[in-house]
Parts: C-alpha cells; structure tokens; sequence
C-alpha cells in the first residue's frame, strides 16, 4: 500500500489543464442547452404561455342584473329588492367549522334548517366561496355580530338585495314569487344571462314576465390570485336591470277584496270589460311568498301544502266550480240570440220540470213555482224550469258553440301561468272522456250551470266582462306596461288579445242586461240587498251545490255541515251604462250567493267607482 | 508561517494598484468578490420581487449573506496547506454525523436531516459537501496520476458511502452535489475515458435498479417530470406554472415587481426553488441572460484559479468546488424551466435560504485561499 510511485507534476498539472478546459467546454454546453430552452419557452412559445399567463390570472365574472319592481295600477310598490345581511362563512379561511359555527350559534340563533341548507352549499361550492350559515339578520343580530366580528376569521356579513313582497299573502297569487333556480329551470334558461343570477321567477307575474323582469346580464374582467380571489377589476360591462312591472292591479281593491271575505274561502276576480285588466285576482287565503325566497324551511312548508285551507292552490285560476245560477243570463241570451225563444215569449214554471216520456221531476228551487215568466223575469227570479225549457230547446250542440265565446270551456289566455279551463261539456267531450252518449236530461242541468259544467272564478269574471262590454272577450291582462327603471324611455304596454261575439241583435243583450239590473235592483231581485244608489249595479247570484240533495231531501242551510254547504257565487258589472269593473266572486261553502257572496262584490265595486268601501 | 506568506504577497505582482494589494493581503480575489457582489445584489433584487416586497425577509437573507461572506473571507486566510490537513479530520466527523442524523436524528420536514446539537441545529450533510471532495483531493494528491484502478475504488467509496448516507434521508439533491462533488475530483485528476464511458453505461444499465429503490415521491417526480400535463393540479402544478411563468416572460420581461405569475401567487416556491421563473418572468431572456453571465464570468474564474494552483489537492478541490458550483446553478435552472426532474436544489447565491449559502461561500473562501496563497515563482 506504501508503495510509492514518482509523481511527475508537469504532466498532472497538464492533465488538469485539460480536464478543466474540457469542463468549462462541457458547462459552456450546458449553459446553450439552458439557453435554447429559454429561447424556446420565451420566444418560440411566448404567445401561447402569455396566453396560459393571461387565462390563469384574468376571470371573467358574471355582474347578475337588478331584478326590475313590480307596481300596482297606483304605483304601490308589490315586490321590491330590500338589502338583507346574510352572515357568511368562508370554509378555507376557517380552522375548525364545527366549532365556529357552535360559536356562532351562541351569538344569533341558528337552526337546523339553517344547518341543513349551509351543508348542502358547502358541498356545492368551492372553498373560498362564502356561504350563508344565516340569512335576513336582523339589525340588531348584524350589530352583535360586528362586535364580535374579530373572534370569527373567515366569518363576515354580506349585504345582498333580497326580493321582498310588502303585501305579503294578499297578493301572492297574482304576484307569484322568486325562489332559488333548480335543476329543471337550468335546462330551460338561457345560462350566459343567468350567470350569477340565483333566483327565478317561479309564479304569478313573476314568471310569466320573468325575461323582463330580470335584465341582461352585465361582465367583469377581475384578476385573480391562484386561489381565485379577485384582487383587481380590469374591465367591466354593467349589466341592464330588468324592466319595471306595472300592474292593471289595483292593491287597494284586492285588500278590500280579501277584507270583505271575510273568514271564508274564496275567490274573487275584478276585470275592467274595456280592457281586459285585471283589477284584482283574489284566491284565499293566501299565502307568505316571503317564505319562498331565501328557500322555504321543510316545516313551513309541510304546514302550507297540508292545510285543509289549501292556502297554496289559486282558486281564481284553478278552482273549477259548477257556475250555477250565475249562468242564466248567458243561457237566456241564447235563447234570444238563436231564436229559441221570443222576447216576451212565457214560460209556465209549476216547480217542476219533466222531460217528455221520463217521470223523473227537475225541481225548481222554488217548490210552489213562479207561475209565467219571460226571460227577463225568469233571469231575475232565476227560475230553474224556464231555463230547463231553454236549455232543452236550444240543444247541448248550440249551447256549447254559444257559450265558448264567452271563454267558457277553455282558459282565458290570461298572463298567469297554471290557469285551467273548466269544462263547457259537449257530446264530443263526453264520448271522448266518458266513452259514453249525452242524454237530454244532462242538458237540462247544464241550462242551471249544474253537471259537468265548470268554470274557474276567471272565467266567470271574463264572461261577465265581455257581456258588459257588448261582446268583446278580451283575455285578461295583470300586466300593465313595462318601463326602464327610473321610468326613462317609453313604456312598453301590455296588449290583450281581443275576439268578438258575433251578434244577431244587440236588443238581446240589453233584455238580459236589465234583467240582471233587476237581480240588485228589482224589488224580487235575489241580490237586491246590495242594491246602491250611487249607481247602477247588473248582477246574477250562484249557488254551487257541493253535494246532491236526493229526489225526496230538503236541503236546509242551517243544518247541513259548513264543509257540505254550497258555494256562494255572483257574478256583477258597474255601471249598467258604461260597465266599468266586472266581477265574480266565488266564496267557499258560503251557502246562497245572494247573501254571501254579493256583498264583497258590492265592496269591490264601491272601492273602484266611489273611491271607498262605504 | 502567516507573516512570512504575506510577506511574500506584499512584494507580489508589479503594476498592481494599491486597493488591489490591500484585497490581496486579506486574500480576497478581486474579480471573484466583484462577481459574486454582483450576483448576490442581483439576486438580492429578485427576492424582494419575489418574496411579496416583503423587507423583513430581504433583512432575514442580508443577514445570512453576511455571514456567509464573513465565512468565505475567514477560510480564505487559511493557506491551503493548513485546509489540505484539516481533510481527514473533517471527512471523519462528518460521517460520524451524518451516522449520528440516521441513529438519533429529529423528524424534520419528513426526512431525517438536522442533527439537534441544542444551541442550532445543524446539517451534517452540508459539512460534506466539502468534506468529500476535501477528502478525495487529499487522497489523491497523494497518488500518480491518472489513478490507477485501486486508487479510484477507494475514492469512489469515499464519495458514495456518504452520498448513499445522504440519499437515505432521503435528500436527493444534497446527494447529488455531494456525489458530483466527489466525481468531479476523480474526473479532474484524470480518470480514463473508458472509465467514464464505462461507468455511465452502468449507471444506465443500474436505472432500474435505482428505480426500485426509490421511494414513491421520488419515483412521482420523475414521472412528472416526464409528463407534467398528466396532474395540472397535482405534482405536476409546480412545473407547468414556472414554464407559464418563464414563457410569459418573453423577451423583456413583464418589468420588475409586475410578474403576475409569481405575484397572483400562481408559482410555488417562488422565492426557494424556483425564483428562476420569477426572474424569468420579470426580466425576461435578457434579464436571464445577464445572469447567466455572471455564473458564467464565476465559473470561468473558479476553473482558472484551480489551473493556476500550485499542487495537486489544491488543483483538484478547487476545480471540484467550482464545477459543484455550476452543477447547482444548472440542476436549478434545468428543474424550473422543465428540462430536468424536480430536485430540490436552490438556485446558488439568489434562492432565499441559508444552509446551502454557507457552504458555497466557503467554497468560495476556499478557491481564494488558493489562488491568494500561492508562492511566487521566477517567472
């Protein structure tokens, strides 16, 4: 091992010469390889990593739109954007959610739907995403939480516009509600408008003019930080609020409505003949559609949909009710207009009707009879057998034709959504769905409004509205005119769809029109206790049976349980000259419709043309 | 023995002008010092950039610059001689240390590397960066060179049972420059070609084996490494955001502190490993030019200062300190902009951090001691 060899230093000291040249040549190299790749990265692919570079910092962000207002016919404001304090989380900021939100709890209250619903979002978003453990904090709960604010990092209230129905309940079914957009509605909207936007129209008007209502959406170029928080705005596109909403309705009137109603349920509807607006839509009872908004809790909920009431359903346009009585004047105007029967042409009404060949008696409401009537008192007394006789004489065919053109049978078009459209039955109806013939006797009780006819609360007022304004139909309209918020530019207004009823004599209808004068104002009127001085009021009371009475049963209001009594009805327009309001009111077993139901239109009537209830 | 060396040093080089005497007399070398003043105020301005214009942390990193120009000056008055005798010694302690990290060695970042000494903690590997190519050149200045075949068995143990030592860390990097450390010195003393060439087929030939054992982080890099666009998000996130942020940069830059890469916070390890790319992006090829240069100008000088050496351990512990140098620089430069795997090595003299700068310092301190203690000879 100690075995030594010279060591001849010049020839070393030339080895390392070239070893060290050899190396600076290597790292020379090496330095050109680092070179080239940075030519590459920085020259050859500049645009597209300056791209990359730009993508990764430059975020385009969704500015939703101001959802436009909604007024009634006086400019009172029906749904309006209100700032709500929401307090939000921030789960990356956070160290130990559970544990902050048990703090949390200790500072305001917090529910478990609140819970619920902040676990069902967090899941949904991204980290540093807030998300609301609490929202509509009061002001009181915002201050607490401010105090404490430094305790909770990652914890912060935000101020958002939430959309607010001041009239609550009473306008719900005609002003409908926003809630939160679901799966389904995602398919159907257009999703670069709805970027960012989080809620919907889902009834009433607020779905129908929900395209409107809701603006264009507008953009942000935001820079990020890798974590996506925005640091800076670059560039910005402001979005275009929704268009304002003014409504034909009038919210004095449908309170006045809900008012006269009472404790029962109902329905009323006002329609102004001249213009198919709608004056007021009432269904009671309504409901909260505040509730709705920020999503609805499950026990509120299960409360609403399980309520005998069924506050949820709007009747106006869905509850379809047996028209009864209510439908004598348009019967009797058929007659006349399809020469079935004379002007004074008399009908004997012994209390009973009888089909020729059948024993079977059709009673009249009256068991001693009127004795002879034309058509004008057999309207205002409402005989039933005169309006057999008719209905027997014109036929289930004319019957139909005549009366569809007063909208019954098939929805009035009108700018809700969920409307249906009762049933104007026919023999074509009735082989289809019943697969069965139509008998005669069947026709006499369509003569009475009774069997298979049925019409909604709408379609009455309709009716009503087109006999008043000699025949024109005009689908109802609850939107009036649509204005740039701030009320620049013109106003968009809300056209209704017009039909006329083809006349044979306009003599007709004004028998049939004094006739039903005669129901408020004749001395044996059946709703002459609403009779009022300060006009001249047409109407006809209804009575919708909700259960049969059999061949050999009196029916006695006072006895027979309130769930079993019949349906009040009346139908009415103002002033007899020139209609300016046509009502129908449909109040819930409220027993005959003179006593019940004519009144609240009276109310209504009184509040549109005098300015007052009194 | 020191009075009479800068006795000889003060009679050194006629024309040299006074400030250059008085650097000679503390054994510095001027052109060294002046580029690594450069570099160091270069990167100085990087890191500020790239730390979030944070002065504490410039503060934090002045602090260690001082210290370890503070320790190159101090090694550069110790004559070669005196280090060259010192090699054994430190060699020894060293391994005993980095046994000592293996046996009682704390958890730190999931990998056993700081030895607790109570007052600091210290890393044994660093000391070897040193020690082994010390330990190398000191063995084989004492033999004929080129090596024979026994001589170049037994350097070769001295530089792969501590770099073995090291990979069990596991420090891949520090394994690296300490390997490299100790080839470097063999290379320099003349190992045959054949030799070479033999050893980089069997190191080819041993890549499965190496595969085998290494561990799954390791093994994930190196896929990475290979297909970065696989994990965006994942492993591959580091190296497709500092090729974003270099290519970004283009020509010129995006301007000093404007470097959306690094300062949106898209670039890990921006001020660490990878404050290439914040350069890159900021001051774009022209900027990476000028640094490249001035690497370029140190390692030229390091190279010429080992040829001008007077012996052979000298010649060789300074040639391997220099090429260790640049296998740092390139190794760094090559992992960021993605021509390399990701090997946690910093980027010499720029990257924020101590450890590393300590001993490349000293390195430094070592190649002035050399070139400033040499005895004049009749020229």
């Amino acid at each position: 091992m100690r075995r030594r060899t010279i060591k001849n230093y010049r020839q070393e000291s030339q080895l390392f010469v070239n070893r060290a040249l050899t190396s600076a040549a290597f790292a020379i190299l090496l330095l050109c390889l680092i070179v080239a790749r940075l030519v590459d990265l920085q020259i050859l692919s500049y645009d597209h990593f300056k791209t990359q570079s730009r993508e990764n910092r430059v975020k385009l962000v969704p500015l939703p739109p101001t959802r436009g207002l909604i007024y009634d016919r006086n400019g009172v404001l029906l749904a309006q954007n209100l700032p709500a304090f929401s307090l939000e989380v921030t789960p990356e900021l956070v160290d130990d959610l559970d544990a902050t939100i048990a703090q949390l709890a200790q500072l305001t209250d917090i529910s478990d739907d609140d819970r619920q619903r902040f676990e069902r979002l967090r899941r949904e978003r991204r980290r540093f995403d807030s998300i609301p453990i609490r929202v509509r904090l009061s002001e009181r709960e915002a201050a607490r939480f401010a105090v404490n604010r430094y305790r909770f990092p990652g914890v912060d209230i935000e101020a958002k516009l939430v959309r607010d129905y001041p009239l609550g309940a009473n306008t719900a079914h005609v002003v409908g509600y926003v809630g939160r957009i679901n799966r389904e509605e995602l398919e159907q909207i257009d999703p670069s408008n709805y970027a960012g936007t989080t809620h919907i129209g889902k009834l009433g008007v607020e779905k129908t003019y929900e395209d409107l209502l809701h603006g264009r959406v507008g953009y942000q170029q935001v820079e990020v930080n890798a974590k996506g928080r925005v640091l800076r705005v670059l560039e910005s596109q402001p979005p275009v609020p929704g268009k304002d909403l003014h409504l034909n309705l009038d919210a004095g009137l449908q309170e006045a409505a809900f008012e006269a109603m009472h404790d029962y349920n109902g329905s009323a509807v006002a329609i102004d003949p001249r213009t198919g607006a709608v004056l007021a839509l009432v269904s009671k009872p309504g409901f909260d559609p505040n509730l709705f908004v920020e999503g609805i809790a499950p026990s509120a909920y299960r409360a609403l949909t399980q309520s005998p009431d069924k506050p949820m359903f709007n009747r106006a346009l869905r509850g379809q009710y047996p028209p009864g009585s209510t439908i004598k004047p348009f019967i009797g105007l058929a007659g006349l207009e399809l020469n079935a029967i004379g002007l004074q042409q008399k009908h004997f009404c012994p209390g009973f009707y009888q089909l020729p060949g059948y024993s079977h008696k059709y009673r009249c409401w009256k068991k001693a009879g009127h004795g002879s009537l034309n058509v004008e008192s057999a309207i205002t007394q409402s005989c039933d057998v005169f309006f057999y006789n008719l209905a027997y004489t014109l036929g289930v065919d004319r019957l139909h034709n005549f009366l569809s053109q007063f909208g019954f049978g098939r929805p009035s078009g009108i700018d809700l959504v969920g409307e249906l459209g009762g049933l104007l039955p026919s023999r074509e109806w009735k082989r289809n769905a019943r697969n069965q013939p139509w008998y005669p006797g069947e026709t006499l009780i369509l003569g009475i409004g009774q069997g298979y006819f049925l019409a909604t609360p709408l379609q009455l007022a309709t009716g009503t509205a087109t006999l008043a304004s000699g025949g024109q139909f005009l689908s109802p309209r609850v939107g009036r005119y649509l204005e740039e918020p701030g009320g620049k530019g013109a106003p968009e207004p809300i056209r209704p769809e017009v039909r006329r009823v083809a006349w044979q004599d306009p003599a007709n209808r004004k028998i049939v029109i004094e006739a039903m004068r005669k129901v408020v104002e004749g001395d044996r009127g059946t709703a002459r206790r609403i009779r009022s001085d300060a006009y001249h009021m047409a109407g006809k009371t209804g009575t919708a049976q909700v259960f049969s009475v059999k061949q050999d049963e009196e029916y006695d209001e006072d006895t027979v349980p309130r769930e079993l009594r019949d349906h009040a009805l009346f139908i009415a327009f103002a002033p007899v000259e020139d209609p300016r309001i046509a009502v129908a009111v449909v109040v819930e077993h409220g027993g005959h419709g003179g006593s019940v139901a004519a009144p609240v239109a009276r109310k209504l009537m009184d509040y549109h043309l005098l300015g007052s209830t009194q | 023995m020191r009075s009479a060396l800068s006795t000889i040093n003060r009679v050194a080089p006629a024309g040299s002008s006074r400030p250059q005497g008085l650097l000679a007399r503390v054994h510095l070398d001027l052109p060294l010092l002046t580029g690594l003043i450069l570099l160091v105020g270069f990167g100085l301005l990087v890191l500020y950039s790239a730390g979030g214009e944070d002065i504490g942390l410039l503060q934090r990193q002045g602090v260690r610059l001082a210290i370890a120009f503070a320790v190159m000056a101090g090694l550069a008055q110790v004559p070669p001689a005196q280090i060259r005798r010192w090699s054994p010694a430190l060699f020894v302690v060293g391994l005993a240390l980095l046994f000592a990290v293996l046996i009682v060695g704390e958890i730190g970042k999931g990998a056993q590397r700081w030895l607790d000494l109570g007052v600091f903690r210290f890393q044994p590997s660093e000391m070897l960066k040193l020690a082994v190519p010390m330990m190398v050149a000191w063995y084989l200045a004492e033999q004929p060179l080129p090596p024979r075949w026994a001589h170049l068995m037994i350097a070769a143990a001295m530089t792969l049972v501590p770099m073995l030592l090291i990979a069990k860390q596991p420090d891949l990097g520090t394994a690296l420059l300490v390997g490299s450390a100790g080839g470097f010195v063999l290379f320099l003393a003349g190992m045959r070609w054949r030799v070479i060439a033999g050893l980089t087929a069997l190191m080819g030939a041993s890549a499965p084996v190496v595969w085998w054992l290494m561990r799954d982080y390791q093994r994930q890099r190196v896929l990475t490494f290979l297909s970065p666009e696989n994990d965006p998000l994942g492993t591959g996130y580091h190296i497709i955001q500092s090729t974003i942020a270099i290519g970004s940069g283009g020509v010129y830059g995006k301007g000093w502190l404007n470097g959306t890469q690094s300062h949106l916070e898209f670039l890990p390890e921006r001020s660490t490993d990878f404050i290439f790319a914040v350069l890159s992006e900021e001051l774009g090829l022209a900027g990476v030019l000028g640094l490249l240069a001035l690497y370029l100008f140190i390692v030229m000088r390091g190279l010429f200062i080992a040829t001008q050496a007077q012996d052979t351990y000298s010649r060789l512990l300074g040639g391997s300190l220099i090429l260790v140098f640049f296998v740092y620089l390139f190794v760094n430069m090559g992992m960021v902009t993605g021509l390399l795997p990701v090997v946690g090595i910093p980027l010499p003299l720029i990257s924020y951090g101590g450890t590393s700068l300590v001993t490349i310092m000293a390195g430094f301190g070592i190649l002035m001691s050399i070139h400033t203690h040499r005895k004049l000879l009749p020229t």
